[in-house]
């Protein structure tokens, strides 16, 4: 479904990406891990075409990416649900949900999108009308992929959803992301939280300093030396 | 002098000064939602509605078209001016510091101004259209003030329902809060701030429509209604529409009563007073929040 073939991003005159290729397939949940400053913001950035592609080639199902605007990238069936959720923190959660659901496309689809996404998280109905920005992180968080499925995506961008809540909210993040796939959502998520993700996703890429050190299975990952030594401290 | 209550004078006053404050409301309107959103002070904004009036005068006094219909004009044209200041001169500039905008839409201002001399000649023009006045009791209103004033309620009140109940509005006032983030959401930064422009403009462009019907045109007119809209802005804390609402009454009663008490001069040195010294108790405005 999404390919990256050879791809370098930066900021200016530094390179945040070297040379990253990578491949999420229609259906599967695939984890980007890595530590801080590795790059894995910078690498959803660059498939929402957020920042410029310096080299390489990136494609969702078959089209090419690369010169495509990115306030375009969403039209195509991708939504990038950003680091640390921003969220319109004096719009209403209905109205930050309004927002996910912008393009011309997904207008149409309004009402039966926001019974599901309501149907999904409960709470978030409950809260509707309330300011997106006086809510706790973990509603924050639900409202944030609830304002990604508004435009009905078929694959989903998620940027360290679990990044700075409570451990208990942590592993309510992690169950909302194993439902998303149930779905029927393609996922490439982005984590920190090693250990959790790869018991979420099929597929995962280690990220180091802005090149792939190490890719495999979930198991696999969880089983290698390095990763175990390095990431989750055994 | 007698006791004010009682006095029909001094009510005609006050509903004098209420019906300027709903025409300073709808001047505060376009200035406060460019700022909201592009955070950029539009200096020039008055002499867009001189230019407002200036077509809507020549196409009804010069080629005979209908009043409602070159007033229709006249708010195309300052929207279109709107697009084209941000378009041309803005935008360019956005990134930079924020001192360049002011200083670049200042020299707009004189460039305007003067380009208006040339073109129109300093001469004072009126459209001369009266609807004469209503008598309630012993008090005299004028038509045209209390059609100024229903037509800038009316504005606030469709702008107020578009910026909340559809997907432009809405992201309009996303935009302001988050821009950066605004592409994942299939928004075009760029675009929408051109669509606020041109909205900023159709706002001065419907100043434009009612002020024609007010007052005297001429090429400095802009310079009247410029510094007391700015300030109403400011009072009201710049970006926020409704503070500008609620100082925009203030600001026309105290002109009113001073006009009352006093000569109308002394309304505005007391308006200008009461805005130094808010700006001294609250810098932020009466709705800004602070910084
Ligand atoms: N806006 C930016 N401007 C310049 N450098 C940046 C910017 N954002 C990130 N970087 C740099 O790019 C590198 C990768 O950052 P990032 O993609 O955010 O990593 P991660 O998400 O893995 O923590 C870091 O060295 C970071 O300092
Ligand atoms: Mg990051």
């Amino acid at each position: 479904m999404l390919e990256l073939k050879n791809v370098s991003a930066g900021y200016g005159t530094f390179q945040a990406l070297f040379d990253v290729s990578l491949e999420v397939r229609a259906g599967e949940a695939v984890a980007v891990i890595g530590p801080n400053g590795a790059g894995k913001t910078s690498l959803l950035r660059v498939i929402s075409k957020v920042i410029d592609l310096n080299g390489g080639e990136i494609s969702m199902e078959g089209a090419s990416l690369n010169e495509v605007a990115a306030h375009r990238i969403i039209e195509l069936g991708i939504a990038h649900v950003p680091e640390h959720r921003r969220l319109f923190p004096r719009l209403t959660v209905e109205e930050n949900l309004k927002m996910g659901g912008f393009i011309a496309d997904a207008r149409a689809h309004f009402d039966e999108r926001l019974d599901y996404v309501y149907e999904l998280f409960p709470r978030m109905k409950e809260r509707r009308h309330q300011l997106a920005g006086t809510m706790s992180g973990g509603e924050q968080q639900m409202c944030a992929i609830g304002r990604g499925l508004m435009s009905g995506p078929k694959l989903l961008l998620l940027d360290e959803p679990s990044a700075g809540l409570a451990p208990v909210i942590v592993q309510q993040v992690f169950d909302l992301v194993r439902r998303i796939r149930q779905e029927g959502y393609t996922v490439l998520i982005v984590e920190q939280n090693i250990q959790q993700v790869l018991k979420v996703v099929d597929r995962a890429y280690l990220l180091e300093v802005g090149q792939i050190k190490m890719s495999g299975s979930s198991q696999e990952l969880l089983e290698n030396d390095e990763v175990r030594r390095a990431y989750i401290g055994l | 002098m007698d006791f004010p209550l009682t006095d029909p004078f001094f009510w005609e006053t006050v509903i004098q000064g209420l019906l300027f404050g709903g025409v300073l409301a709808l001047l505060s309107l376009g200035l406060n939602i460019v700022f909201g959103v592009i955070d950029v002070v539009w200096i020039c904004y008055a002499e867009l509605i001189m230019l407002g009036m200036y077509t809507i005068y020549y196409l009804y006094s010069d080629f005979g078209v209908p009043l409602p219909l070159a007033m229709v004009a006249g708010v195309l044209m300052v929207a279109l001016l709107g697009a084209a200041l941000h378009h041309f001169i803005i935008r360019p500039i956005l990134h930079t510091e924020p001192i360049n905008q002011l200083l670049v839409t200042g020299g707009v201002l004189f460039f305007l101004q003067g380009f208006a001399t040339l073109a129109f000649s300093v001469e004072f023009r009126n459209l001369g259209v009266s609807f004469g006045s209503i008598e309630a009791g012993d008090m005299y209103i004028p038509t045209t003030r209390l059609l100024a004033f229903v037509v800038s309620l009316v504005a606030v009140v469709v702008l107020w329902l578009f910026l909340k109940k559809t997907y432009l509005g809405t992201a309009i006032r996303a935009i302001s809060q988050d821009r950066d983030i605004m592409p994942l959401m299939g928004v075009s930064p760029g675009k929408i701030y051109l669509v606020t422009s041109a909205l900023g403009g159709g706002l001065a462009g419907l100043g434009a429509c009612l002020l024609v019907l007010l007052y005297d045109i001429h090429p400095a007119i802009g310079l009247t209604f410029g510094p007391i809209t700015f300030m109403v802005c400011v009072m009201g804390g710049l970006g926020n529409m409704i503070g500008g609402f609620i100082a925009a009454f203030i600001f026309a009663e105290f002109i009113a009563l001073g006009g009352f008490y006093a000569e109308i001069e002394w309304g505005y040195v007391m308006a200008f007073a009461f805005f130094i010294v808010m700006m001294f108790i609250r810098p932020q405005g009466i709705l800004g929040s602070k910084s």
